[in-house]
Parts: structure tokens; C-alpha cells; sequence
């Protein structure tokens, strides 16, 4: 495969909430949700983004979208900074990248019919002088994105109660569609959906990246769901990426500890192959990202841990092309 | 192959419905199962389907109004559960059948420590005086793998993680010896290496207790590793069951072979395209008497629009609602 142009390129991005403490007993805490990650996003391709809960995965794409501004590290979408821009600039930088959120019915104002809330981008933007279309211009984008997600342009005028879950997530991807983006964040778009509805909404993402060229950073908990939609897969831990690599190298030949761990804890529906698996299983649960971890993150779970992987922090090592790894064994 | 004296509960023609301002929710309309000693029964289907429904009649835990046992049977031992005071079916709740739920957070009171919810249920159950009953706790908590149990007890429930938490939830279900334990998605809300940790806590120790498990899930997954029977519900009403094998193998109703097409999954291989079922669940509101599933089937014929496809028993232990395998169309 050509390597094709670089769209976005994320480098050491940190994200830190300060939580209670502060003032008046001197002492700060932090949240330390994503503690520098780096990686790149190619033209057209799909980097798949999975974790557990808690592991920063939704903060870094948020942190990328400016909706949290990070607290240290660049954002380059088509070489510009995202973090350094100021309002009107950064609401002009951000036109070509857009988001579909999870929950299909918090991200959808149920006040609003579903084409006014497909046409709200695209009226924004004309608002801010950036975008110039007429009131038919638009309807007739709503129309085509309504079609082209597979809605009825006939229920322009309903509201979010009257459609499906399945329904609703369309209207969020006909929203995210709006104003032709090149970067789409998708923040476990599929997860709150029904095993039937989910195989629809996942092939529909692969037709629109076909049809529109689009570049995703999806994200999700279910390794199968990002192993049917990515080309690049990275592994989260403890706000850190401890593994990345091509969809196929890291699902045939994972290396980290964890990666191996997830893997064999995804149940696979087949009875057979199920009762012969040896499972990986890890003790504890994941810790709390509140504390500096002078180590490896992942040492108070990790099953193959080392002594020195408590103290010194292991460093990135390109294992073959393309398949880089965080881990002391390598 | 087990056979009927083992059938511990028997699920005869279950009916429950709701009334609602839009009509009346045929929830679960005519379900109809048997449960064997230690056996693990799987009931999987999407949201709306009917599974938790289903098992909530089971133990008598409908909110009624608006809801209503419209019509069946549960037999437990030969007794039925419909026909109990709720006096009777309190010595069996909790204590003979148990039930955990998906979400730990909600079904365990916040105000109280671990150790006071507990007691209640041990002391009521089993008669044993309360410090008996703490050790007997104690005990439960430190079979389902939970660190330092003395201490955890007396603590409040938000001072366990989600792992933990569901933890105890086994633990207390299964603090009566109960002969069957209902889980009702117990292991949706946690993320995957921690299911895997759950699954095989379940497994171990209601194998270990001989207790027989009804397991409702989303995930053909969970199902595939766990159950020794399946059950596929759809709108209400069961469209296919058998031995867990024979099902993933060999999936006759068209849903279930849909729904086992529609899972991606980490062993094919990539590239292939996922096949989706076209159109969506329908809604459980004054659903015509005719197959509810034909408006997404490929292979719908002029008679599912008509009419309801009979129950029909294949042998090997399998039973298929399709009009595809009955006779007389």
C-alpha cells in the first residue's frame, strides 16, 4: 500500500483534569486521562482506537476535536495546530473534521426535527461567514445525506423519539456529513446498538469512507467490531497507546501483555472454539489514572512483569515496520 | 442427554403482557422452556425482546399494574409459581432461585454496608442466628474471589468496583444454595477482561454448587462459552432453542442465522463484509397474529404474513417457530 498523505498528526498529547484539593490546602490533584500519546492519520485510512473503560480513549478524540483543550502536545490536522488556534480561526480549521458521538439519544437535541439538526452544521458555518449556501441549498444536502444514510427524506420533519436507536445514529452521521469533512471521530458509534443494527451501521461506515474518501478515528471496546472496521489498530491503556499496529499484524501476532490479555478474553461465538481456548485472564481491575506512575502503567496486572518495569518507564520500540510496541520484552 | 426427572422449572405457555396508553405490550407471548438440574440455559435476543420479561414472571417480580401474567404456567417442582401467596413465594425467591442483575450498582442499596445486605438474606433464608450468618458471608465473598473479605464486608458499595461489585452480587445470590440462579446480562455493563474474570467465577461455582443457571445476554459470544442450552427470543416469543452445539452449527430460523451472520468476530477473516438483517425490531404494540419477524426475513412466504408457525420439535432436542419446517402450511 502507497503511503498516502498525512491528515492528522497527534504528538504527545496530554490530557490532565484537575480534580478536588487546590486552593487553600496547597495540594493539586489530577486526573491523568491520556499522558502523552502519538500517532498519525493517513488520508482514507481507519485507525482503530480500543481500551477498557477509563482509558482515555474518548478523551483523546475529544482532546483532537478541541473540545477539551489539551493540556500539553500539538494537534496537527493538514499541518495547522489545532491547540494553538483562537476561536474564529479554529472554527474555520475545524470544518473538515467532525464527530458521531455514542449515545444516540443524548447527542441528538430532541427539540429539534432530525433535518434541522442535519442542516445545524452547515447553518452555523454560514453564520460565521465560512460556508455560503441558500436555505434550498441546504434542504437539498439534507435530502441527499437523509438518502444517502439510508433514512427517508420523508422524515425531514420528525423528531428524535419517533426513530430507533438505529435511526438516530444515522441522523448523527448524516450530521457529521454535513459539511463534507475529510477527519471523522467516531466515539464507539456503534456500542449502544443491537448486534443486527450494528453489522448495518458498521457496513455503512465502510460505504460513506469508499464513497467520500473519508479518514476515521473510530473507536470502540469490542476488538471484533475494530478488527471488521480498521486498517490500523492502537491499543489504550491508562491514558498511554501500548501497542499499534496494522489491523492484521496486531490480531495475528499481538506482543504487548495486554494486547494478548484482551485478545483472549473476547468471547468468540462458537461453541467449539470456545471451550478450547486458553484465556488469559488478569487479576484486579483497572487502576485509577489519579497518580504519576514512574513505571509501566500496566505492572500491576501485567501477567510476564519484570522488576525494572516498576521503576523506569518502557520505551517505544518499532518491532517490525509499522507494528511498534511499549513494552520491556521487546 | 437429561432426562425429565431432572426438570427442576418448567415454563408452560408463559404469557405476560403490559397495558400502556398505546395498547397492550405483548412483552413475552407464549414462551415455553425446560430447565434440568445444573444446567446452563441461555436466552439471548436484542434489546426489547422479551428476556429479562421473561424471567422476572419467572420469579413473580412483574409490577403489577400494568403488567399482568396473561396466561401460562411455572411449574417448580411440579408447583406453580403463579398460583403461590406471596407469602410461599418468598421461601423460594432469593433462597431456591436467585437472581443477579446488570447493573450491580442499582441493585445493591447504597446506604447499606455489604455486610447488612448480606445477613438479611442469609438469616431469613437459612435461619441461622447473625454472627452465623456474617461468617457465613464471609465465606461466600472469599469464594467469589474477593481480597481480604473480613475487612470488605463492613464497606459500602460504592467503595467496590464494578468487577467487585458484581462479584458480591454472585456471592449473595448464591449464599442460599439456591437450585437455580438467574443472571440477567450480568456481565454487559463490565469491560471484557473483567467479564472474562465473571464468566469464569459463574462457571466455576455454580458448577461446583450444582446450581442450574438461566443466563440472559445480548452477546452470542458470552453464550457460545457458557451454556449448555440456547434459547433465541425475538418479539416475544422463543424462535428457536436447542442444544448450544447444534444451534451455532446448524442455525435453522432465519433470525438466529442472521444474528450469528451479523456478529463480527475475531477469528474470520478480515475483509469479508458483515451481513446485516435488513430493517429493524418491531414494535412489541399490537403486533399482528402472523410471524413477527417476516418483514426482515429473506425467505418470508405468503403464510408468515398470515398466520403464527406452529412450535415444532426436530429432535436431537431442538425446536424451530419457522413455517420453513412445518408440514401443514
Amino acid at each position: 500500500m502507497a503511503e498516502s498523505e498525512i491528515l492528522l498528526e497527534v504528538k504527545n498529547l496530554k490530557m490532565h483534569f484537575p480534580t478536588g484539593g487546590g486552593f487553600l490546602s496547597g495540594k493539586k490533584s489530577f486526573i491523568y486521562a491520556v499522558d502523552g500519546i502519538d500517532f498519525v492519520l493517513r488520508k482514507g485510512e481507519t485507525l482503530g482506537l480500543v481500551g477498557e473503560s477509563g482509558c482515555g480513549k474518548s478523551t483523546t478524540a475529544r482532546a483532537i476535536a478541541q473540545l477539551y483543550r489539551p493540556t500539553s502536545g500539538e494537534v496537527l490536522l493538514n499541518g495547522k495546530d489545532l491547540t494553538k488556534l483562537k476561536d474564529k480561526e479554529l472554527i474555520a480549521a475545524r470544518k473538515g473534521m467532525q464527530m458521531v458521538f455514542q449515545d444516540p439519544y443524548a447527542s441528538l437535541n430532541p427539540r429539534m426535527t432530525a433535518g434541522d439538526i442535519i442542516a445545524e452544521p452547515m447553518r452555523i458555518y454560514n453564520g460565521h461567514g465560512i460556508l455560503s449556501l441558500s436555505t434550498q441549498e441546504m434542504d437539498e444536502r439534507v435530502e441527499q445525506l437523509m438518502e444517502r444514510v439510508g433514512l427517508s427524506r420523508f422524515f425531514k420533519n420528525r423528531f428524535p423519539h419517533e426513530f430507533s436507536g438505529g435511526q438516530r445514529q444515522r441522523i448523527g452521521i448524516a450530521r457529521a456529513l454535513a459539511l463534507r469533512p475529510e477527519l471523522v471521530l467516531c466515539d464507539e458509534p456503534v456500542s449502544a446498538l443491537d448486534v443486527s443494527i450494528q453489522a448495518q451501521i458498521l457496513n455503512l461506515f465502510k460505504d460513506l469512507q469508499e464513497e467520500f474518501g473519508l479518514t476515521y478515528l473510530f473507536i470502540a471496546h469490542d476488538l471484533a467490531v475494530i478488527e471488521y472496521i480498521s486498517t490500523r489498530v492502537a491499543v489504550m491503556y491508562l491514558g498511554t497507546i501500548v501497542e499499534m499496529a496494522n489491523s492484521a499484524d496486531l490480531y495475528r501476532n499481538p506482543l504487548h501483555p495486554y494486547t494478548q490479555a484482551l485478545l483472549s478474553a473476547v468471547p468468540i461465538p462458537d461453541p467449539k472454539i470456545e471451550r478450547q481456548r486458553k484465556r488469559i485472564i488478569l487479576t484486579g481491575d483497572v487502576p485509577s489514572p489519579d497518580k504519576v506512575r514512574p513505571g509501566c502503567p500496566f505492572y500491576d496486572r501485567c501477567w510476564k512483569r519484570m522488576d525494572h518495569c516498576q521503576s523506569s518507564k518502557p520505551p517505544v520500540k518499532e518491532v517490525e515496520p509499522g507494528h511498534q510496541v511499549t513494552c520491556f520484552l521487546y | 442427554m437429561a432426562t425429565n426427572d431432572d426438570i427442576i422449572l418448567q415454563v408452560k405457555d408463559l404469557r405476560t403482557y403490559f397495558n400502556t396508553d398505546e395498547g397492550i405490550v405483548k412483552a413475552v407471548d407464549g414462551v415455553t422452556f425446560n430447565l434440568h438440574k445444573g444446567e446452563t440455559l441461555g436466552i439471548v435476543g436484542e434489546s426489547g425482546s422479551g428476556k429479562s420479561v421473561t424471567n422476572l414472571s419467572v420469579i413473580n417480580m412483574i409490577p403489577s399494574p400494568p403488567g399482568r401474567i396473561a396466561g401460562g404456567e411455572i411449574l417448580y417442582h411440579g408447583k406453580d409459581l403463579l398460583k403461590m401467596s406471596k407469602h410461599e413465594i418468598r421461601q423460594i425467591r432469593g433462597n431456591k432461585i436467585a437472581m443477579i442483575f446488570q447493573d450491580p450498582m442499582t441493585s445493591l442499596n447504597p446506604f447499606l454496608r455489604v455486610s447488612t445486605q448480606m445477613v438479611e438474606t442469609i438469616v431469613l433464608h437459612q435461619g441461622l442466628d447473625k454472627k452465623a450468618a456474617k461468617e457465613k458471608a464471609i465465606e461466600m465473598l472469599k469464594l467469589a474471589g474477593i481480597p481480604a473479605p473480613e475487612k470488605r464486608i463492613d464497606q459500602y458499595p460504592h467503595q467496590f468496583s464494578g468487577g467487585m461489585r458484581q462479584r458480591v452480587m454472585i456471592a449473595m445470590g448464591l449464599s442460599c444454595n439456591p437450585e437455580i440462579l438467574i443472571a440477567d446480562e450480568p456481565t454487559s455493563a463490565l469491560d471484557v477482561t473483567i467479564q472474562a474474570q465473571i464468566l469464569e467465577l459463574m462457571k466455576d461455582l455454580t458448577e461446583r454448587l450444582g446450581t442450574a443457571v438461566i443466563l440472559i445476554t445480548h452477546s452470542l459470544g458470552v453464550v457460545a462459552g457458557t451454556c449448555d442450552t440456547l434459547c433465541v427470543m425475538y418479539a416475544g416469543r422463543f424462535v428457536e432453542s436447542g442444544p448450544t452445539d447444534l444451534i451455532f452449527e446448524s442455525p435453522m430460523h432465519p433470525y438466529t442465522q442472521g444474528l450469528i451472520r451479523s456478529v463480527p468476530r475475531l477469528d474470520h477473516k478480515s475483509g469479508e463484509r458483515l451481513s446485516s438483517i435488513r430493517g429493524q425490531p418491531p414494535n412489541v404494540i399490537d403486533l399482528p397474529d402472523c410471524c413477527p419477524f417476516y418483514p426482515r426475513c429473506d425467505k418470508a412466504m405468503d403464510i408468515c404474513k398470515k398466520k403464527y408457525p406452529a412450535w415444532k420439535t426436530l429432535g436431537n432436542g431442538r425446536t424451530v417457530g419457522c413455517w420453513l419446517y412445518s408440514e401443514d402450511k
